[in-house]
């Protein structure tokens, strides 16, 4: 079974997915820190592949891409780094990135690759729902890869509907008409929302992303989906200056505990 | 052989919209409303009254009777530069921002290069009492001053892009980051050919005006039915599909786009795409793109600022593609040589960009009889700091 429906299957309430870009603040962190993480008591990694160009990245995970490629971090090295990543961490892992660096890979070689790395699923923002449905789901669910696609507040009922359709594993809710970066509160605008797609009792499970800082915004999303993705927050804990374990372990128990 | 967009938004196999969902609602209320705007009676009315009491036009085609001898042969401007605002860029902002206005949009936001589309959505901004913001990297604030003094006296936020290269590549990204973040009440006016369905059609479509006069013109100026040759310079390639599109089933008239070769292909800064490139996706669209093997978007590097992009729009890697346009590039001392050679015999200083398509006659063999048309795609005001540097520097003192 896919690593992720086990989660799913497994913890019914308050999932925390990390993203972090590979590469990034040093070359060869990528692995430490999906060591970290697990140890942490993250439930899931969203493992960047950075891109050069990451429309609907801000700041912070903008210059982390740009880092990360200055680092010499490319897809290829990032799947040597992975080679033996799951002798030791069980949790679901997935790949996160834009769609030129995977075609220019080659989509059928790039899923083979997750695979053989033990990847459960894909994240790429600039695929559309139907251009993958139309030219790529055949080859990933060969692979039992899960390309997990996003709604947005502008996305239609009946559009939440048809991606939920072809949706695998879980889907992606972005907060709010925004690209990455941090909030301290949500708005009763995404709140109602949140309960739209909630009443909708869509098939497949949601994880609400993008604006998620803190305790406070993570809380809210577990009351309204199955859990939260962290993204820009964690990415600034990994550049700084310090322990990086020590860092990690800390920024992951003050959004769990009281 | 049909040259337009397929009901899915392609030509061929390049176009599409690698969208994120966030920008879906955006570019569907676009998709599904540009051709009835377009075929409205009152937008026509209204986009045909505005080009002409406004902008100028039609564009005279003008016989330039000293460079043809230079060249040995007939060579006709299509004179864009005249048009209000100092290039070709404002019949685009002018059908775009009447579209805006029917899909009931208030804040108007756009990137620039050159600074010509930022002045010409600054223009058109002003005009309707919208408001006006615009992206422009950092790098082309500096070389292309003039026109941001002239977008913000138009009223317009100019936002400086400090991301990668700090040029027009980034400022679209910039843009396109904007949207997401506004889907409501903001609309995109791009600059050119290119980002996701419909963009490239309706920027070819309001453009192609430049290519209904030349018709008419050619036959007038000439005496001749068709031109031999059109020749234009390519950044994104609205200038040029603007210049080709009524002739793009006529095969007697060769058509000719000439991209920024910079400081040469070989040396690596260049911005010739269709030399450097492979297919790939840029700003939502599956076009020819200067790439790393990794598949990242390199830097390109030209000496002018609007044709200094690292894609190219779809409609043109298809016509490539299928040897319906030559592609070919001049460097950046070949194209300053070509506007100061305009300058001095026919007192017509063009904008960096469009002496590039003047550089090519350089680079042909042309027969007497034959008719060349040139579009000029701007002025070159703009572009004053840099021929004065050249030009002090004795260089070009022909
Ligand atoms: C005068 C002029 N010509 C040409 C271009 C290149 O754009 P396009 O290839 O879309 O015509 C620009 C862009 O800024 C411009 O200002």
């Amino acid at each position: 079974m896919n690593r992720i429906d086990k989660l799913f299957r497994q913890k019914t309430g308050n999932i925390l997915s990390v993203y972090f870009t590979a590469g990034y603040p040093k070359l060869d962190s990528t692995v430490g820190i999906i060591k970290a993480l697990e140890n942490a008591g993250a439930d899931m990694i969203e493992i960047g592949i950075p891109f050069s160009d990451p429309m609907a990245d801000g700041p912070v995970i903008q210059r982390s891409n740009e880092r990360a490629l200055k680092n010499g971090m490319t897809l290829n090295l990032l799947f040597d780094q992975l080679n033996n990543i799951r002798d030791e961490v069980k949790i679901p892992l997935l790949l996160m990135g834009y769609l030129n660096p995977v075609i220019q890979f080659g989509v059928e070689n790039f899923c083979l690759k997750c695979s053989e790395t033990g990847i459960d699923g894909i994240i790429i923002p600039d695929l559309p729902p139907l251009i993958y449905s139309e030219q790529y789901f055949s080859v990933f669910n060969h692979y039992d890869l899960y390309n997990i696609l996003l709604v947005s507040p502008q996305s239609s009922d009946e559009r939440i509907f048809a991606i939920d359709k072809i949706s695998r594993g879980f889907i992606y809710i972005v907060s709010s008409s925004s690209i990455t970066g941090t909030k301290d509160k949500f708005t009763d605008t995404q709140i109602s929302y949140f309960r739209r797609i909630q009443e909708m009792n869509l098939k497949n499970p949601g994880l609400i992303g993008f604006g998620i800082s803190n305790r406070e915004t993570f809380v809210v999303a577990g009351q309204y989906s199955r859990g939260g993705i962290i993204g820009s927050a964690f990415v600034k804990v990994i550049g700084q200056e310090g322990n990086l374990n020590e860092n990690v372990s800390q920024f992951i128990s003050n959004l769990k505990e009281k | 052989m049909n040259f337009n967009v397929d009901e899915r938004g392609y030509y061929g196999e390049f176009g599409g919209a690698y969208i994120p969902e966030m920008m879906y609602s955006d570019i569907k209320e676009l998709k599904d409303n540009y051709i009835k705007i377009l075929d409205d009676e009152k937008f026509k009315d209204e986009f045909h009254s505005l080009l002409k009491h406004y902008v100028g036009r039609p564009s005279p085609l003008f016989f330039a009777s000293r460079l043809s001898s230079y060249h040995g042969t007939k060579i006709f401007l299509k004179r864009e530069d005249l048009n209000h605002t100092g290039a070709h860029k404002i019949n685009n902002t002018i059908g775009q921002i009447l579209i805006a206005k029917s899909l009931g949009k208030s804040r108007i936001i756009a990137e620039t290069g050159a600074g010509q589309h930022g002045v010409a959505t600054a223009t058109v901004c002003a005009l309707m009492g919208m408001k006006c913001i615009v992206f422009m990297g950092q790098t082309d604030i500096e070389r292309q001053s003039p026109n941001v003094l002239r977008m913000k006296m138009l009223g317009a936020e100019v936002i400086a892009v400090t991301s990668g290269n700090k040029t027009l590549k980034d400022a679209t990204n910039e843009a396109i980051r904007d949207w997401i973040g506004n889907p409501v009440d903001t609309y995109y006016i791009i600059g050119s050919v290119v980002g996701p369905h419909p963009y490239p059609d309706l920027v070819t479509r309001l453009q192609s005006v430049i290519s209904e006069e030349m018709k008419l013109q050619v036959r007038e100026v000439s005496g001749k039915e068709n031109p031999d040759y059109i020749i234009a310079c390519v950044g994104g390639g609205s200038n040029a599909i603007g210049s080709f599109y009524h002739y793009l089933t006529n095969e007697h008239v060769k058509l000719i786009a000439v991209e920024a070769g910079g400081k040469g292909i070989k040396s690596g800064e260049t911005a010739a795409t269709m030399v450097m490139g492979r297919p790939g996706i840029i700003h939502g669209s599956r076009t020819m793109l200067m790439q790393t093997d990794d598949g990242q978007i390199t830097e390109p590097y030209s000496i002018s600022a609007g044709l200094d992009y690292p894609g190219i729009g779809p409609i043109h890697s298809y016509l490539h593609k299928l040897k319906r346009v030559i592609f070919d590039n001049v460097t950046d001392d070949e194209a300053l040589e070509a506007a100061f050679r305009l300058t001095r015999l026919e007192g017509i200083v063009p904008a960096l960009e469009s002496a590039h398509a003047l550089a090519w006659l350089g680079k042909h063999r042309f027969n007497k009889e034959d008719v060349v048309v040139v579009t000029i795609s701007g002025r070159g005001d703009k572009d004053m700091d840099t021929y004065i540097k050249y030009m002090e520097k004795g260089i070009f003192n022909l």
